[in-house]
């Protein structure tokens, strides 16, 4: 981790200051997730018109709008699909995708699994708010149990998806969690992500405090960011084996890592191979 | 139509081809350099020989998770760059529906063929029908237009694959290819080569300062230029409705100013877009309208009543979205009847019914899975002539 290349980092370089002022709710941590994010792209010195980034639909998705780079807004669970055909096409482009927990784990669950298996080289961000926002704060995969949202009025009674070990199980190259409490530590891991040669997964728990955190009398954005690793949200393959659910013991940083061969670049070689005769 | 009668002459470039290996040949021929599938029934064939196709052009062919996936990432190629193509059957198409929608909301040019089996739901993958005109041009939702090819041969298969492309390039737009499991899984000789049109067609690519550019502002033409990513213009492309700088906009005026631009896009360009076949018309007492291999069928039927002093006639789209309302008029103008035989239950003979209002139309229609016989034609044009003579 590097402070220093914080003084050489101006977010608003990478912003588009027309789309300011942003629409996030006051307390909301995907600001934090973007910030983190541009910073990463800022330290690796990737250029702006390389950089393409694919968002779905939601709160997380409104984000493509708001870097300066080639971004594209897409339909509901699809961001992974469509960035796919992008960086299957355009293989000298960064291809990042930021997509949210409904997003990429209900509506696009297929396309995360399949994109874990396949290992094209893309950078998944999932932001996870645990809720749906921008609909108004329905139960979402990652909603812990029991808690309040404006479809469980009596209380989440659904078991929450733990996306690191869906990834890791479903073959991901590259899978790593980080709270928007830690801008720098994130940033660390996006980076690292972004240098992955294959499919790289990152969930960054961030927090909705106005509809989810309101309805849960969960308090401020401060007091929500510091229990961001707590208990709240436990890692489900630990809780198979241990008693659910010890406080603080969320597990962070690059979880799982693998160097399966990158499909794009080996596809292109095959191709090459059958074109000058080989089989 | 008797189609040995019809066959090119022999010469080195004639091959044997089913409709759906036509249709990939086609495809890399139109400069198309990406195909996202998923494997389904009756269209399973283009995938598999694009798979075969596209690495020895340099090419792009994946199969994907699912049909959506599909869908979207032939999408995201294109807005890569790549000419790009999927291909698909009745649930598959169904369920490409939504991102059709992006795609011709965001503009983006891609070629969607849809060969028809039997419905509604999973219904008979292996035999043919034609009961997705309607899906196909209403399918997604909200107000677009799009087009819609019918091709009615493998010959026209492979022409109007190419023809897709350069439309899909040309206007920024998703093209349907939309055509039966019959002419799809038969085989034909085409002639391939110097005959066939090849697709030349390239995108109007964004050029110019970066700082002056808006990605949906068009000029007289109402096409706008595409942004190339890499290019230097960083744009937002979004399937919100937008304005003229990309960005999402609920102006009702931005939001009118550009769907209204949307659909002037086509409908000034009638002229280009619609295409059609006429046989035998000038005099004929029954116009036949029909598609695909129900206007194969009605070819032969025309014949044999002709032969019997019946005069038939046959008007057959093959630009079938948007119709070629203009010239049926002028087909059917002298015509006492209309007949349209369809492999559905009345879904060509909608569009007729409203092109020719008040004239009298009849529907012939088969949903058994089976394809309509000449013969059976033939029946329905002795009789209906019969009743208005």
């Amino acid at each position: 981790m590097s402070i220093d290349t914080a003084a050489a980092f101006d977010v608003t370089d990478y912003l588009r200051k027309q789309m300011m002022p942003h629409f996030l709710c006051p307390g909301c941590g995907h600001g934090m997730a973007l910030r983190a994010l541009l910073w990463a792209i800022h330290d690796l010195e990737i250029d702006k018109d390389a950089l393409a980034v694919v968002s779905g639909i939601g709160c997380a998705g409104r984000l493509s709008a708001y870097i300066d780079a080639n971004t594209f807004h897409v339909t509901h669970g699809r961001p992974i699909a469509y960035a796919t055909g992008l960086a299957l096409a355009r293989p000298d482009l960064h291809v990042v995708v930021i997509t949210g927990d409904g997003d990429c784990l209900a509506i696009g669950g297929n396309h995360l699994i399949h994109a874990c298996r396949r290992n094209l080289k893309l950078t998944c961000l999932m932001l996870n708010n645990e809720v749906y926002g921008m609909t108004g704060g329905q139960v979402s995969p990652t909603t812990s149990q029991s808690r309040l949202t404006t479809t469980t009025p009596l209380g989440n009674a659904e078991p929450h998806f733990d996306a690191c070990a869906l990834a890791t199980a479903a073959g991901a190259g590259f899978v790593g969690r980080e709270v928007t409490r830690h801008v720098p530590k994130l940033k660390e891991l996006i980076k690292a992500g972004l240098r992955h040669e294959g499919f790289a997964f990152i969930e960054i728990l961030s927090d909705c405090t106005e509809i989810f955190g309101r309805k849960n009398e969960m308090g401020s954005s401060p007091e929500m960011m510091m229990r961001q690793k707590s208990e709240l949200r436990p890692s489900a393959y630990r809780d198979t084996v241990d008693t659910p659910f010890r406080a603080n013991d969320l597990p962070t940083g690059i979880l799982a890592r693998n160097d399966r061969p990158e499909y794009g670049a080996a596809y292109r070689s095959a191709a090459a191979a059958a074109r000058n005769g080989a089989r | 139509m008797n189609v040995v009668s019809a066959m090119p002459a022999p010469a080195a470039d004639v091959r044997l081809l089913s409709g759906n290996h036509a249709c990939a040949l086609a495809a890399t021929a139109a400069g198309c350099r990406f195909f996202a599938g998923y494997p389904i029934t009756p269209s399973s064939e283009i995938a598999e020989r694009l798979s075969l196709e596209l690495p020895k052009v340099d090419g792009v062919f994946v199969q994907m998770e699912d049909e959506i996936a599909a869908m979207a990432a032939v999408i995201g190629a294109s807005m890569g760059g790549l000419k790009s193509m999927t291909a698909t059957s009745g649930p598959g198409f169904s369920l490409k529906q939504e991102n059709l929608g992006y795609a011709a909301g965001a503009e983006i040019p891609c070629v969607i063929v849809n060969v028809m089996r039997g419905g509604p739901s999973t219904g008979m993958p292996t035999r043919p029908s034609q009961a997705d005109i309607m899906q196909a041009r209403w399918g997604s939702h909200g107000d677009y237009p799009l087009i819609a090819l019918a091709p009615a041969s493998v010959r026209e298969i492979y022409d109007e694959t190419i023809r897709a492309f350069d439309l899909a390039e040309l206007y920024r737009t998703p093209v349907v290819l939309l055509y039966d499991q019959v002419i799809a899984q038969l085989s034909e000789t085409v002639a391939l080569g110097a005959a066939h049109p090849r697709g030349r067609v390239e995108r109007k690519w964004a050029s110019g300062p970066a700082a002056d550019y808006k990605p949906y502002a068009a000029d007289g033409d109402a096409i706008p230029a595409m942004p190339l990513p890499g290019a230097g213009y960083r744009t937002h492309t979004t399937g919100l409705t937008h304005a003229e700088d990309g960005f999402p906009t609920q102006n009702p005026e931005a939001v009118t100013r550009n769907l209204s631009r949307l659909f002037s896009k086509l409908d000034g360009r009638r002229d280009a877009i619609d295409s059609w076949e006429t046989i035998h018309c000038e005099d004929a007492e029954i116009v036949i309208v029909a598609i695909g291999i129900s206007a194969r069928a009605a070819m032969r039927a025309i014949e044999e009543c002709r032969a019997k002093g019946v005069r038939a006639g046959l008007f057959r789209p093959v630009t079938l979205w948007p119709f070629p309302q203009a010239a049926l008029r002028e087909a059917a103008a002298k015509a006492k009847a209309v007949l349209v035989p369809e492999m559905n239950t009345g879904q060509l003979r909608l569009e007729v019914e409203r092109v020719l209002a008040g004239a009298p139309v009849k529907g012939l229609n088969l949903f058994s899975g089976e394809a309509i016989a000449p013969a059976q034609i033939a029946a329905s044009i002795t009789a209906l002539a019969k009743e208005v003579r």
